[in-house]
């Protein structure tokens, strides 16, 4: 009797232990105030926080935690699978296109559609950028075409499913935000059989051509580019502390530190173009995060991203490798 | 062409809303375990010099270097007078990140020491236990206060901070925060075309001046071309921050917004007014917003824009010669760029919001901590940090000693006499709110006034974005607008306690199903160890 109270006492306490941190009734409560109102919606962010929290502790020297950059963490890895998967998945992709369904459009159906006009297309997700707020952002691509979805309805329960290859049936309406083609905010998706993961397509030749925009959003290759210095506004070669010229920049002016979005100039045919490592695609722990770190003026390589737009193409690299 | 900023604001973060309610959730929990939060920080006797403190400062910067380059200017010099106390800088580009990210350390009491913040994001820290500390007794100490006798540097006196910065940091009865920098909206107006479409621009910009030139420039030739530009995209008015497109227009009607204590007033037949003109003049193509569109500047700069609303501290971007250009050389146009006050509906009133990053000091166990982190914060009132960090972008320092200063009255004399720091654009858009300081406004700070500002900017975007798809938009539209927005920004709850509290009611609802979980699990831990003694007692006389 003594062990089974003790038992009952112990499972009691845990079992309290638990509730303490437990989720809630989203219907219930009514808190003071409304900022800090609805703790039942916010636990099971609580306890992703937590984790993400002790990560950080870590992880981060610094007393400040940040749960994006732990979190982050998991979106490099998508990024990284995706791109690491591409060429390898890239044949099964090649078997055939496949049919849509009933009230979903072919991609140049998409592509034909006017902006701001209501889209539903079937696709599969290649990397996923970011989720915030229940909004999440996803690279996605079929057979024909590519698809950026900005900030779609997303529990982070479903953001968890959406790993690279994953078919989603994606209801919107198509956009244009600084150049870039899109399906705008608020788009509702819904997980289907099927599995895609694209090719990467080799667009070098294409760089400062009308044809690079039809290419958009696709999973793509850069290759033999030459790494160049990074310049101010006024064209000016911006120099680090000890007066050397600098292959990268944190943010596009050097104003931010590491963590933020990379910035480069690589060199083909003696036109220069601005690439970015997006941090919230690929956070400082990816490889391609370190990889353009390391880079050094005059190196040759070789690059895999998405080709994202804005004001002009503005691919967001996914890697980076020394020139084949 | 890489000022894009991220539309999102984190790689993967929480809902604000839920994120705010974790910080509800830690309370109880540490209620739970018998902890009373941080004790109210009380001032030192002194301020120990022999001790080494490191706090962390969470900066705000425009994604400007130059910006960036005067923080950590204003850390070593000030680590110079202080050599015991270490400063470390972590750097954002979005207020909502600072937010977001205070709030998850306030629930891991990782909260940085001094950070970059608005009013109304402190309001939700401040439901926190003693989380930020009250600044009017730091103001008034003798040793370490404004201009204390213990100060190592130039520090201003309380009367020295532009009374209004320092009380729109004000609230609850005290003060949370000082004025960093301020800065107001102002219109970057392509003169050039105004005048082509053969209008003069007025003393005083008006909402029907501005409506009525977007409908002009709408014309366009046989070819789809707009005959302003010659190009086939126009879109003549663009805001950048729609929430304080509603907030000013609200207020310059004399329209309801919110009470001080927090009543929320914004949804009402005048707001609806406002939303129907915007939707009119969205349906022609006349009006759209960042959100929807892009930067106000880059169309500003492209001639695919004649009235662009930005802050004051984007101004570096506006106009064909500005120092930083987001777009291609061969899509610059040239124009002559007029900067005005926003647009007004009472020419002889005229209001304008007053904005800008404030700085908070956050609570710690070791009262010495939170005093070097009070030091570091005055130092960034001082001349050479306030003045520097102003001439960046269209600002204007919050102090009457670097406004009044030589310094800085030389730097607005030479407003045009070149493109950098003297860029024209800029000072005037400086010189907008030095002139006006009497003319803005703040919005009430309470608990919810941060959701009901995004609430405010939402009801235009909403409107916006259905009017372009083509969506029927009519009186049922805007009530399922209203309630929608009020639920999602959780204000019709606020509402709701507003009503109960009015009536003395202080009605919670029905517990949540975890309290009644934690509550029932409590009961019965307590009676099985009841039964567990009564049990036992009862072997025993047995025995």
């Amino acid at each position: 009797m003594k062990k089974f109270s003790t038992l009952l006492l112990t499972a009691a306490l845990v079992f309290t232990c638990a509730a303490c941190g437990s989720e809630g009734d989203s219907q219930g409560s009514s808190d003071v105030n409304s900022e800090v109102q609805d703790s039942s919606e916010a636990s099971t962010e609580e306890e992703s926080e937590a984790q993400d929290s002790s990560e950080a502790d870590a992880s981060q020297e610094s007393e400040a935690q940040d749960s994006s950059e732990a979190e982050g963490e998991s979106e490099a890895q998508d990024s990284s699978e995706a791109s690491e998967e591409g060429s390898e998945a890239g044949t099964e992709g090649a078997e055939g296109a496949e049919a849509k369904s009933e009230g979903v459009m072919t991609y140049a159906e998409y592509d034909a559609a006017a902006l701001e006009s209501e889209v539903v297309i079937e696709t599969y997700v290649q990397a996923k950028q970011s989720w915030w707020e229940d909004k999440a952002t996803v690279y996605t691509q079929d057979k024909d075409g590519a698809y950026f979805v900005y900030n779609m309805v997303c529990s982070e329960e479903d953001y968890e499913k959406l790993v690279p290859g994953t078919k989603i049936k994606v209801t919107g309406y198509k956009t244009e935000w600084s150049g870039e083609v899109e399906i705008a905010e608020g788009a509702t998706f819904e997980i289907l059989e099927g599995n895609y993961i694209a090719p990467v397509e080799d667009v070098t030749s294409l760089l400062g051509s009308d044809d690079l925009i039809k290419h958009q959003n696709k999973f793509v290759a850069f290759k033999g580019m030459t790494v160049e210095p990074c310049k101010d506004a006024d064209g000016n070669n911006i120099k680090d502390a000890d007066g050397n010229d600098v292959a990268f920049l944190y943010n596009w002016d050097g104003s931010g530190q590491e963590g933020d979005d990379l910035y480069f100039n690589v060199s083909l045919n003696g036109n220069t173009y601005t690439f970015t490592v997006e941090s919230y695609l690929c956070d400082s722990s990816t490889d391609v995060y370190k990889a353009v770190q390391g880079l050094n003026i005059g190196d040759k390589i070789d690059m895999e991203g998405f080709l994202y737009w804005y004001e002009g193409v503005n691919p967001h690299i996914t890697s980076v490798k020394t020139a084949e | 062409m890489n000022k894009e900023e991220k539309r999102s604001h984190s790689a993967k973060g929480p809902f604000l809303p839920l994120l705010a309610a974790l910080m509800g959730c830690v309370f109880l929990l540490t209620g739970c375990h018998g902890s009373k939060g941080l004790d109210a920080f009380a001032i030192p006797e002194s301020f120990d010099a022999g001790r080494e403190h490191e706090i962390t400062f969470w900066a705000k910067n425009d994604t400007n270097k130059t910006q960036t380059a005067i923080y950590e200017q204003a850390i070593a010099d000030f680590q110079e007078l202080y050599p015991n106390i270490r400063v470390n800088l972590r750097l954002y580009t979005d207020y909502g990140k600072i937010y977001n990210d205070v709030i998850t350390n306030i629930a891991t009491n990782t909260t940085p020491n001094v950070c970059i913040t608005y009013p109304d994001h402190i309001a939700t820290y401040l439901t926190g236990v003693n989380q930020v500390v009250p600044l009017e007794g730091l103001f008034d100490d003798d040793r370490y206060g404004l201009g204390g006798s213990e100060v190592r540097f130039d520090a201003p006196s309380r009367e020295e901070i532009i009374p209004q910065f320092l009380e729109e940091c004000a609230f609850g009865g005290h003060y949370y925060a000082i004025p960093y920098m301020r800065s107001t909206e102002s219109c970057y107006i392509n003169k050039t075309y105004v005048e082509k479409l053969g209008y003069e621009l007025p003393d005083t910009l008006t909402w029907d001046f501005v409506w009525e030139v977007s409908e002009a420039a709408m014309a366009m030739d046989e070819e789809g071309n707009y005959l302003v530009n010659g190009q086939d995209v126009m879109i003549p008015f663009i805001y950048k921050s729609t929430d304080n497109m509603m907030i000013q227009q609200i207020r310059q009607k004399g329209a309801g917004y919110s009470t001080e204590e927090g009543e929320i007033l914004l949804f009402s037949d005048d707001t609806k007014e406002l939303l129907e003109t915007i939707a009119a003049h969205t349906r022609t193509g006349a009006f759209s917003t960042f959100k929807i569109s892009s930067y106000p500047a880059n169309f500003l700069n492209a001639g695919q824009c004649i009235f662009a609303i930005d802050s004051t501290a984007g101004a570096t971007w506006m106009g064909s010669d500005a120092p930083l250009i987001d777009i291609s050389a061969d899509k610059l146009v040239e124009f002559e760029t007029e900067v005005m006050a926003i647009p007004q509906f009472d020419t002889s009133n005229p209001q304008m919001i007053s904005q800008g990053p404030s700085v908070c000091v956050f609570n710690k166990e070791d009262p010495q901590e939170v005093l070097a982190s009070w030091l570091f914060t005055q130092y960034l009132l001082t001349n050479e940090v306030q003045i520097a960090y102003a001439e960046t972008e269209g600002y204007v320092p919050v102090t009457s000693r670097a406004q009044e200063s030589p310094e800085y009255q030389e730097y607005l004399s030479g407003c045009g006499e070149d493109n950098a720091l003297h860029y024209e654009v800029k000072i005037k858009a400086t010189k907008l709110l030095l002139e006006n300081v009497d003319h803005t406004f703040v919005t009430p700070v309470f608990n919810g006034s941060a959701s009901l500002r995004d609430a405010a900017g939402q009801l235009i975007e909403e409107t916006v974005k259905s009017i372009r798809r083509s969506q029927t938009v009519d009186d049922a539209y805007y009530e399922k607008l209203y309630s929608d927005m009020a639920s999602r920004h959780h204000l019709d709850q606020l509402e709701q306690q507003q009503g109960s509290s009015k009536e003395g009611k202080s009605d919670l609802g029905p517990l949540p199903g975890p309290a009644v979980l934690l509550l029932s699990a409590l009961a019965g831990a307590w009676a099985l160890m009841l039964a567990y003694i009564v049990f036992y007692r009862a072997k025993k006389k047995e025995r």
